[in-house]
């Protein structure tokens, strides 16, 4: 048996209540359910109350104690959990933060490399928050939506439920996601060079279907959209996205929103950039002309090398990334690999994505293993024989409009390096003869 | 006969839910009340829409001191530990290999800068600021950004007359953008 250090400075050898515990598990199950030897532990050591201080379940999950059979002994009876479940406490994944000034205006980054199929937990969403996560109760919540209308109108919550929805599976990206990585390598590991992208199910009301509720003026042409956080985020967007596509969501993979997705409503416009999905949506208004907001002004406008910029760089370019093998990751001996990660692109389906393990010497067709949706993540996987030796691998895709994902080198002579968002070049992972995987530029 | 009996109850069917809904749509939601829409707004280029009142430099000096110089310096230099940005310089910069983007030296429109302060600054306080206190705000950092006088004042009207140093700077068209990521040669 593996020894590992006790909670209370013991190993797993020394103590008797080895057969209730798994080595590998970071924290230790000691809670004050009496099954069998753990109890006569907990009684016989000094420091209880230190170990019981260190057993701290990851976020979204219970410690419970660990039977050596669980065939031999009775599970928990049900609503322990109090009718809401749990994760495993075996299961800790979480959202890391970037490390800015104030965690009020900030990001955490979803861990796209632990992802099993393609929905993000909501748990494991991106946030970017210009001001803070507000509390709205939704019965106080109202949706405004006036200007250019015959009718202004408010609904409340249970007006907006109560009208004819959808509910549709795409992906939010953060346009600012992978922006480190334009200067050069900086990012070590996937959660942070492409984690600000999240897949979910949404469900809500189509903005066309308000629109008739309205009854918008002809010449209505952008539409304000505002949220009712401490930074009143204002983006103005097109008229024809929001009657094409455009969605007023509640809805996230089966149940209301998030708080820091945007509950009680949010804004979702397919393949747009993450920051116009407004959050805690509570105003539209519509007019004949953009509002020039900050957002779509000072941020979220891209500086192109002869010092003039582009406003309004919408939708999401086409993007993939190998999730594995990827940064900070090692793989144990030569031999087979399943190289798997995700594709996507804000201008409708993915059409195909490409492998390669020398660097983008050469190409060939990874398997999709997800059908293509409209503005959707796709997984992809590629079968590989690693034989030791020192490789770079990389993804590209294209879309259904004839758009690809470039190679850095082409990305940077289109763009330059300062235009801050929408960095979508080709991800190279190099894999060394120890089998160690880093990010590179190729 | 009895196909034609038939093909009229479709039809009713058929038509019934169609008038129900579109009956329906005009009573979706409810009419927004007189006071319902009290303190949202937000301030397009062009200056129609701006509030009434009216700020100066010298009042907009005081202001920023008390309210925002703790985040954005005294000299509106930015103070990075606080998150602050800094407001002014950075003219002439954005075209180099370290471009400063300021309200100085980027941003189009005058209109911008007093939406943003009223909505979300300071962000320790958001949305405390009066419009007068915001005309003058504003002026002030346009002063400091050398597009004001010394002893301007602002209001509506003033505030849609400035032309910012970047007004320019931003290529045409205002949707989608075109930039083309197909068409070139493969590596
Ligand atoms: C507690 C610190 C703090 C105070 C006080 C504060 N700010 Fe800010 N300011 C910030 C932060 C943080 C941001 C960035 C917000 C974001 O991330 O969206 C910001 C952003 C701004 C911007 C946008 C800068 C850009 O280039 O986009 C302006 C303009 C601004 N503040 C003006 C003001 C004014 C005027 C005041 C006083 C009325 C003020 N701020 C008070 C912290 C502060």
């Amino acid at each position: 048996m593996q020894t590992n250090a006790g909670p209370s400075g013991a190993t797993a050898d020394e103590c008797d209540c080895r057969d209730g515990m798994r080595p590998d598990l970071p924290r230790r199950a000691f809670l004050g359910r009496t099954v069998g030897a753990g109890a006569g532990f907990l009684a016989a050591s000094v420091g209880v109350a230190a170990a019981q201080e260190a057993a701290k379940a990851p976020p979204g999950a219970v410690l419970y104690d660990v039977p050596a059979d669980p065939t031999k002994e009775m599970g928990r009876a049900l609503l322990e959990d109090g009718g809401y479940g749990t994760r495993s406490q075996f299961e800790t994944e979480v959202r890391i933060k970037e490390d800015n000034p104030t965690d009020t205006t900030s990001w955490t980054f979803t861990p796209l490399a632990a992802m099993l199929g393609n929905l993000t937990p909501s748990g494991l969403h991106f946030e970017r928050h210009h001001g803070g996560i507000p509390t709205i109760d939704p019965t106080h919540h109202n949706l405004f939506v006036h200007g250019m209308v015959a009718e202004a109108k408010k609904f409340s919550m249970a007006d907006l439920k109560a009208l004819p929805s959808v509910t549709r599976k795409h992906f939010i990206e953060c346009s600012g996601n992978t922006l480190t990585e334009w200067k050069g390598v900086t990012a070590k590991n996937v959660q942070r060079t492409h984690g600000l992208l999240s897949t979910s199910e949404w469900t809500g009301v189509l903005f066309s279907t308000l629109a008739r509720a309205v009854n918008l003026d002809p010449q209505a042409d952008w539409v304000l959209a505002e949220g009712a956080d401490a930074a009143v985020m204002t983006r103005s967007i097109p008229m024809d996205k929001l009657m094409r596509d455009g969605m007023i969501v509640y809805g996230q993979n089966g149940e209301a929103l998030r708080p820091e997705q945007g509950y009680p409503l949010r804004l979702l416009l397919p393949g747009y950039e993450g920051n116009t999905h407004i959050k805690w949506l509570r105003r539209l208004q519509v007019s004949d002309k953009p509002f020039m907001t900050r957002e779509e002004t000072s941020k979220y406008s891209d500086l192109y090398s002869d010092g003039r910029a582009k406003l309004f760089t919408l939708e999401m370019d086409p993007k993939s990334v190998i999730t594995f093998p990827s940064g900070e990751m090692k793989l144990p001996k030569p031999g087979h690999y399943e190289i798997t990660g995700f594709a996507w692109t804000g201008r409708g389906r993915v059409q195909a994505v490409d492998i390669s393990t020398d660097g983008g010497k050469t190409w060939a067709p990874a398997r999709l293993d997800t059908q293509p949706e409209p503005q959707c993540t796709v997984r992809f996987s590629f079968p590989w024989h690693w034989d030791g030796s020192e490789a770079v691998l990389q993804s590209r895709c294209w879309d259904e409009t004839g758009a690809r994902q470039l190679t850095r080198g082409d990305l940077i002579e289109m763009r330059g390096v300062n235009s801050v968002y929408h960095y979508n070049a080709i991800q190279s992972w190099a894999v060394d003869a120890a089998g160690e995987v880093t990010n590179v530029q190729v | 006969m009895f196909r034609f009996d038939a093909f009229a109850i479709c039809a009713c069917l058929a038509l019934a839910p169609l008038s129900a809904l579109a009956e329906g749509a005009e009573s979706w939601g409810s009419p927004i009340g007189p006071d319902d829409l009290k303190g949202m707004a937000a301030y397009a280029p062009g200056g129609g829409d701006l509030p009434a009142g009216s700020g100066t430099v010298a009042q907009g000096r005081d202001l920023y001191g008390e309210r925002c110089a703790h985040c954005h310096g005294e000299e509106l230099e930015g103070i990075p530990e606080t998150g602050g940005a800094k407001l002014v310089g950075g003219r002439g910069s954005l075209a180099s290999d370290k471009p400063v983007k300021t309200v100085e030296s980027y941003w189009p429109h005058a209109e911008t800068l007093f939406d943003y302060v009223k909505r979300a600054m300071p962000f320790d306080d958001p949305g405390s600021l009066t419009d007068d206190e915001v005309y003058a705000i504003s002026a002030f950092i346009l002063n400091r950004g050398g597009i004001l006088p010394e002893d301007a004042a602002l209001d509506a009207g003033a505030l849609a007359q400035v032309k910012m140093p970047n007004a320019d700077g931003f290529y045409p068209g205002d949707t989608y953008d075109l930039r083309l990521s197909w068409g070139r040669a493969d590596n």
